[in-house]
């Protein structure tokens, strides 16, 4: 490493671009893209030099979309609403159940609990696909199609078994004399959970929402196949773009910088302790 | 103060036995050292009387109560550990607050007891720092303030010393019992550092394999180990162990050392022709002038002195390794051929076989009889 030629460090650097560019550029060009009309984006050949307008992002807050063939409604924001909704509440509950149950198969080993946890993390092998049709027959049956409560409940096969298995990791690498410390020192096992094992999980607690709040964010099979127009999230709503007097580019651009928007946020101000939480569990091992 | 009372204690993981059937008693203000190797259990045999895991089988009582069914948290016991365990997201002070936050005392109450338990301790000045920003012996410090601050009837403290350096070790073996004693709880303190357990200890429980091997004063186990594993384990430099042949004479038993007569009080004349281990500690051995009596001569290997006294290492004309010390200061060869005196009344013989000690009516029989 310390005999690095100049050569060397000029090649590195050009393919450290090329991966930046073949990576960013997709991204890059459809920031721009969200500030263009249908025209100049269509336009042949295309042009990074074109007079920015902000009518997507206007059509998508007013809801007015306003095409050749006419005004069109869509739902965006209230796509965008149910996306935030959606993805909150189920990491919320999921971090609620998730949380104690990984402590409880980090510390108590009970007939059968490397078999329950296995099962939960299965539900991550399975492709959605295989488990939607089934379960969008008996969601019918029991009248959870098409509601918040059901897609929030199925929202727990992505964000569980992934919150289950990480802050599991985390409370294993917890020292278990820390706690017996405590616990002798007169204090009961849940003030034990509360004080110690908690604020020490904290950064894989964190990082481990993120994730799933992530996943849950991306979804797309779920929602589209057992939520019906007023409560898809925005990865489904993006479709209703496709309009029969064509695709209409400008939005779905500034669509996708509106809804990438909130993850990106978070896991900016989350970054710290997503690479503290995710390099501690690492180290440690 | 109060009593502990361990009654046929087994704790198996899977198939391995980790405790085989112990008893054990410890009487109020006492403190009881549990020595032994690693893997001889003494730590899961402190878990279990702390509560933090629970026996296959038998009894624990303290102050007389079984406690299987009371949790930890209520068992009354403070315990330092090995590593430390300090809550690395808590300061000093609340670290060793914990215990007295946990009876609802009142703000003063605890931050007087933590300030009186730190001062007690030296540590009164860090109690704002985190464990990151501790030394070790500080870290090892505060785990012991945090074991005293509720001031509990009985201490646990396992092997506290291990993990800080040899200098602050020492400190802490002279500050110990003065500590422990105004406490004046019953103590169990685990160590493998037989130093260490004669200078605490009441009284020692020697620990191998789940069993207690032997239990007795430091002196008792000191001049009567019960085998040859403990007659090796206590004692610095490490006793001397050769194998003989007792034989008999006029004077009673008697073995030979390089063909020179060593007269063995008081032992039994069952032990005549039987392949045995005789056990010299070093300090049992002297030198000699050339001309005297009963001299085993001796060639000088090497000479390391110590603090207070100077041990040296000599081969006798079979090629044996013999250790022998002196007080520091005293005169004595340093090198060529020398000749060593052996203090029979001072010899153990053990049993080749089973490694048992043969007991004398010169040497004090251990008070415990179950000694293997």
């Amino acid at each position: 490493m310390e005999t690095t030629s100049t050569l060397e460090k000029i090649l590195r650097l050009i393919a450290l671009t090329l991966v930046v560019i073949f990576f960013m550029f997709p991204i890059f060009w459809i920031f721009l893209m969200s500030f263009q009309t249908n025209e100049t984006i269509l336009a042949i050949p295309p042009s990074v030099i074109f007079t920015p307008t902000l009518s997507n992002y206007a059509a998508l807050i007013t809801g007015k979309l306003t095409t050749a063939a006419g005004t069109l409604d869509i739902a965006f924001m209230r796509n965008l609403m149910n996306s935030i909704f959606l993805s909150v509440t189920s990491v919320a509950i999921a971090l609620v159940l998730g949380v104690p149950a990984a402590y409880a198969f980090a510390r108590h080993k009970f007939k059968g609990s490397e078999d329950i946890a296995f099962t939960l993390l299965s539900f991550r092998f399975a492709p959605p696909l295989l488990v939607l049709l089934p379960l969008t027959q008996y969601f019918q049956w029991l009248g959870l199609a098409d509601t918040y409560f059901g897609l929030i409940w199925v929202y727990q096969l992505i964000c569980l078994p992934l919150i289950l298995w990480i802050v599991r990791g985390y409370f294993e690498d917890i020292s278990a004399d820390v706690e017996y410390a405590y616990r002798i020192a007169g204090h009961s096992w849940f003030a034990t959970f509360r004080k110690i094992a908690l604020p020490l999980a904290g950064p894989g607690i964190a990082a481990a929402g993120l994730l799933a709040f992530i996943f849950a964010w991306n979804n797309f099979v779920f929602a589209l196949v057992l939520a019906s127009a007023d409560k898809q999230p925005v990865t489904v709503g993006a479709l209703a773009f496709v309009t029969s007097s064509g695709i209409q580019y400008g939005q779905i651009a500034s669509a996708i910088v509106l809804s990438v928007t909130p993850t990106l946020a978070l896991a900016l101000y989350a970054q710290r302790y997503l690479v503290e939480g995710l390099s501690l569990g690492a180290v440690k091992g | 103060m109060t009593t502990l009372q361990l009654k046929n204690i087994v704790k198996r993981y899977k198939t391995n036995t980790v405790l085989d059937n112990l008893s054990l008693e410890v009487a109020e203000g006492e403190t009881l050292v549990l020595f032994g190797p690693s893997g001889a259990g003494k730590t899961v045999l402190l878990r279990l009387v702390a509560g933090v895991i629970d026996p296959d089988e038998g009894q624990i009582l303290i102050g007389g109560d079984d406690v299987s069914d009371i949790d930890a948290e209520h068992r009354g016991i403070g315990m330092a550990f090995q590593n430390f365990a300090l809550f690395p997201h808590m300061s000093a002070f609340d670290n060793i607050a914990s215990p007295l936050t946990a009876t609802g005392s009142t703000k003063d109450a605890i931050s007087a007891g933590v300030q009186k338990v730190a001062k007690l301790l030296k540590i009164d000045h860090v109690l704002t720092h985190h464990p990151k920003a501790l030394s070790n012996g500080q870290k090892q410090r505060t785990a012991l303030a945090r074991a005293l601050a509720g001031s509990p009837p009985l201490l646990l403290l396992d092997d506290p010393l291990r993990n800080v350096d040899a200098k602050l070790r020492f400190e802490m073996r002279l500050e110990l019992p003065r500590l422990l004693a105004a406490q004046g709880a019953t103590v169990v303190y685990v160590t493998q550092d037989y130093k260490e357990a004669m200078a605490l200890g009441d009284r020692i429980a020697v620990m191998s394999q789940g069993r207690i091997r032997q239990i007795g004063t430091p002196e008792d186990i000191y001049n009567a180990p019960a085998d040859i594993e403990i007659a090796r384990l206590f004692g610095d430099p490490t006793i001397n162990l050769l194998d003989v042949v007792p034989k008999s004479g006029p004077d009673g038993v008697y073995v030979e050392l390089s063909n020179v007569k060593v007269a063995l009080p008081g032992m039994p004349a069952s032990v005549v022709g039987k392949t045995c281990v005789i056990g010299l500690r070093p300090e049992a051995i002297a030198f000699t002038d050339a001309g005297a009596a009963g001299g085993i001569p001796v060639t000088v290997e090497a000479e390391t002195p110590l603090n207070e006294k100077t041990v040296t290492l000599v081969l006798t004309a079979r090629g044996r390794e013999i250790l022998v010390s002196r007080p520091a200061g005293t005169p004595g060869p340093v090198s060529g051929p020398a000749r060593i005196a052996v203090d029979g009344h001072a010899a153990f013989l053990f049993d080749k076989e089973s490694g048992a000690l043969i007991p004398s009516a010169a040497t004090p029989m251990t008070r415990n009889g179950e000694a293997a």
